[in-house]
């Protein structure tokens, strides 16, 4: 490789671009050119084998006006309540709660509410198809509450399967919300809660007084990371409904799939590819510039 | 301080959660464990039985070689980018590093597409590459961003007394300024070697022959396929699953910082 070069740390170096090259070749080769071809097929009409035709924005505008595309974002939009809003609630109260009492066993605790984020989405879908099954674990639970009036097949019932799949993504980012929470909770200077307490702040005050504001970035990140995650839902609907009953789980994620390999739509599931790309830009700059200005 | 019946509802509600977390980890492992349908295994000859019935040995192998793969090479070639990034001053650096930043949020959803039909008129569909190197690029996207903050951070003065010696970059990287670094190193590697194991999508689409499938990608077939009862689905889930946990309950401070530095790729 480059041998000495002159000058202090700091200067010019052209041997930096030597060591980018190999990383960048492969970066540009297999994700760079790919999204300019998926920009490049979402103008046009190609089922895959014959030769497209150009059709402009038309894929575009269908997702706007086709109701099945737009009920997928829709959809999208609902995975987003049950990803981020229900783990930020109930991230918010168990973090506080652990960052007060000095309980015994946390390290276990955060072992255990971590586990999900590691599991296999395919296996953790799987371990959900068998927990609503209509003889599964939650009908059985339900069963011997003496609540059957209550059980049903979960991902066959058209108006549960999208809250149930929502359940599963609740499941396994709570734990890493609670986790990032409880880190920015534990930086927090002790000097801020005397001072509140101090002031005649009660639990609840002191919790919006202080904590809520010091976990500000925290709570960006967690909501960064799981808004996207919900956007990108793919495995989990693969496996537990695959878009079903009839389109009521139907995700941007997996119409891209369905279209491209299934219906030979290649021009529309790159147009929503694209689209489900430029959403997540646009949400995580947002999000990002949102909690940087309410910082300064 | 605290009361004792605060403490009694704190333990009550943190057991109620942990019970949620492990809930259903507990219905496979239950299922797993249990009497097979069949009546014909019960216990670990769950697991010997859906290793033959769901060849888990086939998938096992070449999740093996893809991780090992894009492991290796993303992880070195993330070293030597952040290098660049984090001690040297180029033009084109801020440029080229939103570039790289752009691939850390970037869904493979929407390169997966065009990658399939570009590899298919390349005639690349259906093998190693075709699963190993798209993870590679998604990999080196968040690895670079990784390093480059681990690079930044280390100290000026000793990459310039190496400098004075007359060590070459090459050198100054390799002996100087990586092996300081390898609490970064081993978080890259466990987060990339997570995310291949568990990627699902890439196979699903790259892969036709049954040579090639991965394990989420053979455990997803197999439940297509067999559906005499959950108990071997629940053994072959395990099976799935157990690498990564392993790794997990050995090295968690490395998975739970990566994971909450920002880590989206999944």
């Amino acid at each position: 490789m480059a041998g000495r070069s002159a000058g202090p740390p700091g200067e010019p170096r052209r041997v930096a671009y030597l060591y980018l090259l190999p990383a960048f070749a492969v970066y540009a080769a297999f994700l760079l050119y790919p999204i300019g071809r998926a920009v490049q097929l979402s103008l046009y009409d190609w089922d895959g084998l014959s030769l497209g035709r150009w059709v402009g924005l038309d894929n575009y505008v269908a997702i706007v006006a086709d109701e099945g595309l737009r009920a997928a974002f829709g959809h999208a939009l609902v995975l987003i309540v049950f990803y981020s809003g229900g783990p930020l609630v109930i991230g918010l109260g168990l973090a506080a709660i652990l960052n007060h009492a000095k309980v015994r066993g946390l390290g276990f605790f955060r072992t255990v509410v971590f586990l999900p984020q590691v599991v296999a989405m395919v296996v953790v879908a799987v371990a959900w198809r068998r927990v609503y099954a209509p003889d599964g674990t939650l009908n059985t639970l339900l069963g011997a509450l003496g609540l059957d009036s209550l059980t049903r097949g979960w991902l066959g019932d058209y108006t549960f399967a999208l809250p149930a799949v929502g359940v599963v993504g609740t499941w396994f980012e709570t734990g890493l919300v609670t986790v990032l929470l409880l880190a920015g909770m534990s930086r927090i200077p002790g000097e801020l809660y005397e001072a509140a307490r101090l002031d005649g702040a009660g639990a609840v005050r002191e919790f919006f007084a202080v904590t809520l504001p010091s976990v500000r970035g925290e709570i960006a990140v967690a909501l960064t990371l799981t808004v996207i995650a919900a956007l990108r839902t793919f495995d989990l609907v693969y496996i537990t409904t695959k878009g079903g009953p009839g389109d009521s789980t139907s995700v941007p994620s997996y119409e891209v799939y369905h279209r491209a390999f299934g219906l030979s739509q290649v021009g529309s599931a790159a147009a929503i590819g694209v689209t489900l790309t430029v959403v997540i830009f646009v949400i995580s700059f947002g999000i990002n510039r949102f909690a940087d200005r309410r910082v300064s | 301080m605290i009361s004792r019946g605060e403490r009694v509802a704190n333990y009550v509600i943190l057991s109620v959660f942990a019970a949620f977390a492990l809930f259903p980890i507990v219905t496979i492992l239950s299922a797993a464990l249990g009497p097979a349908d069949s009546g014909e295994t019960s216990g670990l000859g769950n697991f010997a039985a859906a290793w033959e019935v769901g060849h888990f040995g086939t998938y096992l192998r070449s999740s093996l070689a893809v991780s090992a793969f894009v492991v290796v090479v993303s992880v070195v070639l993330s070293i030597m980018s952040g290098y660049a990034f984090g001690t040297m001053r180029f033009r084109g650096q801020s440029v080229l590093f939103y570039l790289f930043m752009l691939g850390i949020m970037m869904p493979s959803e929407a390169v997966a597409v065009p990658l399939y039909f570009d590899l298919r008129s390349l005639g690349l569909i259906d093998t190693f590459w075709s699963v190993a190197l798209p993870q590679v690029a998604l990999s080196v996207a968040f690895g670079t961003f990784w390093m480059r903050a681990y690079f930044r951070a280390s100290s000026r003065a000793i990459v310039e007394a190496a400098r004075i010696d007359g060590a070459s970059t090459w050198r100054i990287l390799w002996r100087v300024l990586v092996p300081p670094a390898r609490p970064a190193v081993v978080t890259l590697t466990v987060l990339v070697f997570m995310w291949t194991w568990n990627e699902f999508l890439i196979p699903l689409i790259m892969v036709t022959s049954e040579s090639l499938r991965t394990a989420p990608l053979g455990l997803a077939f197999f439940q297509g396929q067999y559906t005499s009862g959950f108990t071997l689905l629940a053994a072959g889930s395990v099976i799935v699953a157990t690498p990564v946990v392993v790794f997990y309950l050995f090295l968690q401070r490395h998975f739970v910082r990566g994971l909450l530095q920002g880590a989206v790729r999944e």
